[in-house]
């Protein structure tokens, strides 16, 4: 007798809830990184951390809000500019005034957005650009905050987070684990909700969209918000590790726009898995690559235009495609077991 | 029994993962007019486009003049003499009139055609030649289509559904100029939905059913009864 | 009178901005493509200008025989070789390859001759000037202005009274059926990047002769060219140039009023047309 074949549909397989159990694992053994590495390395994983967070929100931009932006450095030089403001001019804790940097970042992305988002596809790209520069122009201007060449965070201030150097070194660690997991963690959560799968189904067709009644530009306009006030945060502790900040260092687009984009792109701009990858390519390739000087941002851009052009999954993509493995549970799998299974 | 100009063999197409034509072996002649007919969805247009080259298969599934020309780029197969009239006219909205006949011929290539003899024909284009194509009625515009394929001076012209959308006096007036177009050197097939017109003005006649061939044979000798059964599959 | 002449200097300084949106403009309305090493471009014939110069000791404005010829075969090349196989419906390939061509040329460039500043030495129209009324107006930028116009009337002669005008309206009104046509619209969209190219080395030599140069300056040179082209609106290039007019005009009377204001005044002109007219003053097709 033939026992029927019933179809389930499941987020999650075996394989990857065997991988967010390790996952968890890697968690808890970075949080103890610091005891266990030197000072270079510990550094070294901060800064992977602080990229890492800036390209799943990139990604979260444009692998699935479809706005591809090249100005986030915007909101990175507006977070550190708000750390010093804040801290300096308001006495407030460099922690409290992150956090204040964030719901800045969010409040300043509106009437931006509402601005930029007058431009379509390529040309939003571009005007998302014209605002970073408008940005630091402005931050420029102002002289208190040491103008045009800027200024280093007042000593006091720097040992009111720890006293001691080592201290301080192991709370900005773990305040960047501790964001670039609450980064992951949000942008994880939204893919998941109903509004991240409707513009993971719509986001290109608003046709479709706006006769389910889904308003696809509020959606988007959501997602631009968050991740401003997202990067904004890691502006701000990204310029509480370095302790001086200048209109370059804050707005440049090399080091806040081209690095996090190739990372997403080599890594894989389909997956969220992708930024993870990504991130730990493109620091293997610069200590294997230190030595070429600026001939290494020229393999860089090679690799990437390969890349895009090749294999536009990327790195995690092609993995994904052979392997079937999914770290973030996310799509929906048809999978056949027998009844009394 | 001299060879045919146009041969597909046992043609498959595809648009994507969607099969669309099925095993479609169609024949034209020198100077013979050949009628496609069928309902919608039927194909007609997927062979077309396969011909012209805007779809791509095997090489060998397709024939012109000798050469293989299944997976050859459309401009090279323009080039060698086969002018499509596409389906709802698609005439270049930037381009006016005049233009768009004289980007219809700028291949140069050797024939009666030129921009004198298309104003000849329709001479309502040459009232217009300056406005802009999408200012003309849809008659008008049909007119354009033709002549700007016309322009190439091909060796073999499709026409797909020239009378879509189009008034019955002016679907008249097209099929009246249509002997003066054919039959100088130049062979056609014909996608028609009116099946009269279809049958009245070609040679042969294929009826496609479904991404098949249903039923062909000489235009004249088709029974309605035979249509019928072979344009609705019953 | 300072004021009369910040207006009449930013009115010549749009022909330059024109010049810089001319090729982007071009590229946009033949196969919708934005190049971001648009601007990058600018500055590889600004250093093609210099190299040519010091190897044959000519004018800069004499290398334009040499470098517009290269140039446009280089955008041949990098269209057919590279950007071709990006264009189609998804938006982030183009975008994306661009940026990174936009890197590779910077650091390129950085290895190639340094960050140092360099400039194109242009002789005695650097500082010549005629008398206009009380003001004295400088010949180059009068140059640079005709010189832009000249271009977009060039352009605009190509585009509506040529064969491969006609060529480039239909393959990027219908690219199915301008094969029909039997054009090859990969070599169209070759012709129309080396075309480009061939202006943005005129842009680039300009640039040189008027100011210092280095490798990491493209990003600016590219942010004023759409610019301008927003301004004037997508798909009309007598636009381009009255966008490049009003952006060189606001940033003068930005200047006008503190020197460390120019550049912020012409993106505050920008942003405030944005809101106020988001398809540009004389928009012909839509973003």
């Amino acid at each position: 007798m033939n026992i029927p074949l019933k179809y389930h549909v499941s987020r999650s397989s075996r394989l990857s809830r065997l991988v967010s159990f390790i996952t968890v694992l890697a968690l808890i053994l970075l949080l103890a990184v610091p005891l266990l590495v030197g000072r270079a390395d510990r550094v070294l994983f901060g800064v992977m951390f602080l990229y890492l967070a800036l390209a799943s929100l990139w990604y979260l931009l444009a692998g699935y809000a479809g706005l591809v932006s090249v100005g986030q450095q915007a909101f990175v030089g507006l977070g550190g500019y708000m750390l010093f403001a804040l801290t300096i001019f308001a006495g407030f804790h460099p922690l409290t005034a992150i956090a204040i940097s964030g719901i800045i970042g969010a409040i300043i992305a509106m009437p931006v957005g509402i601005l930029i988002f007058r431009l379509r596809g390529a040309y939003f790209a571009i005007g998302t650009w014209v605002i970073a520069e408008v940005f630091r122009l402005s931050f420029a201007q102002i002289q208190s905050l040491g103008g045009g060449s800027g200024s280093s965070l007042p000593v006091a201030i720097v040992k009111s987070l720890a006293s001691s150097r080592q201290m301080r070194e192991w709370t900005s660690y773990w305040l960047a684990l501790g964001l670039v997991v609450l980064v992951i963690g949000a942008v994880y959560l939204f893919l998941r909700s109903r509004q991240g799968l409707a513009l993971m189904a719509l986001r290109d067709n608003e046709l479709a969209a706006s006769s389910l009644g889904i308003d696809i530009w509020k959606t988007k306009f959501i997602v631009y918000i968050v991740t401003g006030a997202l990067t904004t945060l890691v502006g701000g502790l990204i310029f509480l590790q370095k302790l001086r900040i200048s209109p370059e260092a804050a707005f440049a687009v090399n080091d806040w726009t081209a690095f996090v984009i190739f990372i997403v792109v080599i890594g894989g701009i389909g997956t969220l898995e992708g930024p993870i990858i990504g991130t730990l390519v493109f620091f293997a390739l610069r200590e294997l690559l230190a030595d070429l000087g600026t001939a290494y941002l020229i393999v860089l851009g090679l690799f990437a235009i390969f890349v895009m052009l090749r294999a536009p999954q990327g790195v995690w993509g092609f993995v994904r495609s052979k392997f079937h493995i999914y770290l973030f549970p996310l799509n929906y799998k048809v999978e056949r077991f027998r009844e009394d299974d | 029994m001299p060879k045919p100009l146009l041969i597909t063999q046992d043609l498959n197409s595809y648009y994507g993962d969607f099969q669309a034509l099925y095993n479609v072996n169609v024949q034209v002649m020198k100077d013979e007019v050949v009628a496609i007919i069928g309902a919608n969805g039927a194909g007609k247009t997927t062979l077309l486009k396969s011909i012209a080259g805007l779809i791509g298969n095997r090489p060998d599934q397709i024939t012109f003049k000798d050469a293989v020309i299944g997976s050859t780029r459309p401009d090279k197969i323009a080039k060698n003499g086969i002018a499509l009239v596409p389906e709802g006219r698609q005439l270049f909205p930037s381009l006016s009139v005049e233009e768009n006949l004289l980007i219809g011929g700028q291949l140069n290539r050797p024939g009666p055609w030129s921009l004198h003899r298309v104003f000849d024909i329709f001479p309502i284009l040459k009232e217009r030649r300056n406005q802009a194509s999408t200012e003309l009625s849809g008659g008008q515009q049909q007119m354009v289509a033709l002549g700007r394929a016309l322009m190439a001076n091909p060796d073999l012209l499709l026409l797909d559904e020239i009378s879509l959308g189009l008034a019955p006096v002016i679907i008249k007036s097209i099929y009246e100029a249509l002997p003066d177009i054919i039959g100088n050197g130049i062979s056609a097939v014909i996608v028609e939905q009116d099946i009269s017109r279809a049958l009245a003005v070609s040679h042969r006649a294929y009826c496609f059913q479904e991404g098949r061939v249903s039923l062909e044979g000489k235009s004249r000798e088709m029974s309605r009864i035979d249509i019928s059964r072979a344009y609705f599959g019953v | 009178m300072d004021w009369i002449n910040a207006i009449v200097q930013g009115v010549l300084l749009g022909g330059l901005y024109a010049l810089f949106a001319a090729g982007l403009s071009l590229i946009f309305g033949v196969m919708r493509l934005v190049n971001i090493a648009h601007g990058d471009l600018i500055i590889l014939g600004a250093y093609l200008g210099l190299t040519t110069t010091s190897i044959l000791g000519i004018h800069p404005l004499m290398s334009l025989v040499v470098v517009m010829p290269l140039m446009a075969l280089l955008g041949y090349c990098l269209q057919r070789g590279i950007l071709n196989s990006t264009l189609g419906d998804d938006l982030l390939p183009p975008l994306l390859v661009t940026f990174g061509l936009s890197v590779i040329l910077q650091n390129s460039l950085l290895e190639l001759y340094s960050a140092d500043p360099q400039k194109l030495n242009a002789g005695i129209i650097e500082t010549a000037s005629i008398e206009v009324g009380s003001l004295a107006i400088g010949i180059l930028p009068i140059l640079m202005f005709f010189t832009a116009i000249s271009i977009v009337a060039g352009l605009q002669f190509i585009f509506y009274r040529t064969a491969l005008g006609r060529a480039f309206r239909a393959v990027s009104d219908n690219q199915d059926v301008a094969q029909l046509m039997g054009l090859n619209k990969r070599h169209i969209f070759g012709l129309a990047m080396a075309l480009s190219l061939a202006v943005t080395a005129v842009a680039g030599i300009f640039l040189g002769i008027r100011t210092s140069f280095d490798p990491s300056v493209g990003g600016g040179r590219l942010i004023f060219g759409f610019e301008a082209v927003i301004i004037g609106g997508l798909g009309n290039l007598w636009g381009t140039l009255i966008g490049g007019i009003i952006l060189g005009v606001a940033q003068n009377i930005g200047a006008q009023i503190n020197p460390g204001w120019q550049l912020l005044s012409g993106h505050i002109a920008f942003l405030i047309i944005l809101v106020i007219k988001p398809k540009g003053l004389f928009p012909r097709i839509s973003g």
